[in-house]
């Protein structure tokens, strides 16, 4: 159905929809995160779904205890070496379809406590990213705008086709690797099918 | 209206709440099968859910002397409770209710004795 015969239809009081664009709408507005905070970011995880900022407004209050309900999880702090078996763990048991935001410095690079020994530069060097937020902490309006994001890619996604979503395609992974405690680092350091470290560019 | 319609309703209603409750589950199936492929994994069928990796078994077998010393404490730990009254009002008590109380402490500590050279307060 092309767009003006939709606008046509809907301006004599029609709604015409495709079943993508119903799942999409369906799961955008339902989105539940998995309870679960690393650092200080999570107090403001907690804050935006409070009554002041109200993530309710977006379908997402519902904080699951468990990963098998939860759809989006929300990496809100630090992630230490020692922890970040545990988180790739829990997306692992996270169903289809998952998404992750990483909140806060530390959950995209390792933040102020980049140089130490302990922490892991970024959560997406194991699982995949779908929406980074900077800031330390970041602000609530922030996380909603992360969420605004997430809604908006998956409004987006397409159900068939060779560019659709991980989780409608038989041959994409569900499981990541989940990295090992080594002598000096985890085992492997990164996810090569999801990460790899950035080229330096010198000009001149 | 005659009994055997007055009937069919329920018949009918019966009818309305299995399809009711089947259809979304067979709408989801058909949706599974058709777009959403199954993708499990040993993460995924895990038992244990906290991201920690379960170990050991969870089928653990308590001793069964266990059991016996915990149901000998029990008593006495009822019997604390009617102790407590008895003190209280032992001042004013006839006699004859205070001989009930001694021969019910009396009953209870010789069970305590006969456990006791059983043996089922000693672990080997």
């Amino acid at each position: 159905m092309n767009e003006g015969l939709r606008s046509e239809l809907s301006k004599q009081g029609i709604f015409t929809t495709t079943l993508g664009d119903l799942y999409n709408w369906g799961r955008k507005n339902s989105v539940w995160p998995l309870q679960f905070g690393l650092a200080c970011c999570a107090i403001e995880m907690i804050a935006t779904t409070m009554a002041r900022y109200d993530l309710a407004r977006f379908g997402a209050e519902v904080f699951r205890p468990s990963p098998r309900q939860a759809d989006l999880m929300i990496v809100a702090g630090t992630v230490t070496k020692k922890m970040a078996p545990q988180v790739v763990r829990l997306y692992n048991q996270m169903p289809e379809p998952k998404y992750v935001i990483a909140m806060g410095a530390c959950a995209i690079s390792g933040g102020p406590f980049k140089q130490g020994y302990n922490v892991l530069k970024g959560i997406d060097r194991f699982i995949p990213v779908d929406v980074h937020i900077p800031g330390c902490p970041p602000r609530p309006e922030a996380l909603i705008h992360a969420f605004m994001t997430l809604q908006k890619k998956i409004d987006e996604q397409k159900l068939t086709g060779r560019d659709r979503p991980r989780h409608l395609d038989p041959d994409a992974p569900s499981e990541f690797p989940v990295p090992k405690f080594g002598e000096h680092d985890l085992i492997p350091s990164n996810n090569p099918a999801v990460w790899h470290a950035p080229k330096l560019v010198r000009e001149g | 209206m005659n009994p055997q319609s007055a009937y069919l309703v329920i018949v009918v209603f019966l009818v309305a709440a299995t399809a009711f409750s089947v259809a979304p589950l067979v709408l989801a199936w058909v949706w599974a099968k058709t777009y959403s492929p199954r993708k499990p994994g040993p993460d995924k069928n895990a038992v244990y859910e906290c991201g920690l990796e379960s170990k050991g078994d969870a089928w653990v077998q308590f001793r069964s002397e266990y059991y016996l010393y915990g149901i000998i404490f029990l008593i006495f730990d009822v019997e604390t409770i009617f102790l407590l009254p008895f003190a209280v009002a032992f001042t004013h008590l006839p006699l004859g209710a205070f001989i009930a109380m001694i021969v019910f402490l009396l009953l209870l500590a010789e069970g305590l004795v006969w456990a006791w050279r059983k043996g089922v307060l000693k672990w080997s």
